[in-house]
């Protein structure tokens, strides 16, 4: 069992925008978590583990070690709602706690070498674009359902963890780059610039299946 | 005039709608006279959008099962629960 300790303190105050329904029915199942209801967290419970384990698949690409993640993350909320103010959002301190399980047991599994999502990774060349051809109008129209699940988890999968995280953030659950970066300890422009080089990336990947029929991919730059 | 380079650099803002009006115009000018830039706009465009669509997977039913358990442990075992 790993000792490090897991940072579940709330994030820095920040100017609170005002808060949508959704919002506000998540701040009052908190509330009521907080003195005690456990259904109201297992309410919360509901609303995330999806994304969460997600999440944790995501970073670790172990079903087992993901599934001790969403646990992990889950009890350790409960256990230091207390913690938790209401500054940002349920969801992203959740996220937040989740991520730090997640590289928990990277490191573990990499002992000999500290993961972090803040490595410095770029080399400039993932923004280069290689493949240039229009795609059909509709192309997710060319697969059926499981087809093209299979497409985008496959190209999702095939990124390094930071992209992956990053877009599965931003892009798929539609996160906000400051909650992002809130979420992950990044800075706004390392978001940013992460979330670029995953779209490149994963714009590139699914070319190559939703290419209009017919023309050829070509490089440019 | 942009150059390809520039113009990819501030492709995501582009595409959030979060440049100032300015770079925006500049940025525009470039993708509607460079063809490459233009379908490398709308490839990521679309991209973002299949994303967007794709549908939230449910988790196994035996995660969910063993996490409520985890939880109805940890709630039973809470001082004064």
């Amino acid at each position: 069992m790993a000792t490090e300790s897991v940072s579940t303190a709330p994030a820095a105050p920040e100017a609170v925008p005002e808060l949508t329904e959704e919002a506000k029915a998540e701040l009052e199942l908190v509330e009521r978590a907080r003195v005690g209801d456990g259904r109201a967290f297992s309410s919360l419970i509901q609303r995330y583990e999806g994304k969460i384990f997600r999440l944790a698949m995501n970073i670790t690409q172990n079903r087992e070690d993901a599934e001790d993640v969403l646990q992990e993350a889950f009890l350790k909320a409960y256990e230091h709602l207390d913690q938790f103010q209401g500054n940002s959002r349920f969801y992203t301190w959740i996220v937040r706690i989740a991520v730090n399980q997640a590289l928990m047991k990277l490191r573990k599994r990499k002992s000999d070498r500290s993961v972090s999502l803040d490595e410095q990774i770029d080399t400039g060349e993932d923004t280069i674009v290689r493949e240039i051809a229009a795609w059909d109008p509709d192309p997710e129209q060319q697969y059926n359902q499981e087809e093209l699940g299979e497409i985008l988890t496959g190209a999702i999968d095939s990124l390094e963890p930071i992209y992956r995280t990053v877009f599965t953030l931003r892009d798929v659950d539609g996160l906000s780059t400051e909650e992002t970066a809130e979420a992950l300890e990044l800075s706004i422009p390392a978001v940013k610039s992460r979330l670029l080089r995953a779209r490149l990336q994963l714009r590139e990947k699914l070319t190559r299946f939703f290419k209009r029929k017919g023309d050829d991919a070509f490089a440019y730059m | 005039m942009l150059t390809c380079k520039e113009f990819l650099s501030e492709l995501s803002d582009f595409l959030d709608e979060s440049t100032d009006r300015e770079v925006r115009a500049k940025l525009e000018k470039h993708v509607a006279e460079c063809p490459n830039c233009w379908v490398v706009c709308d490839t990521t465009r679309k991209t973002i959008s299949v994303y967007k669509g794709m549908k939230e997977c449910s988790i196994p039913g035996d995660v969910h099962s063993r996490l409520m358990a985890a939880l109805e442990k940890r709630m039973a075992a809470r001082p004064g629960a």
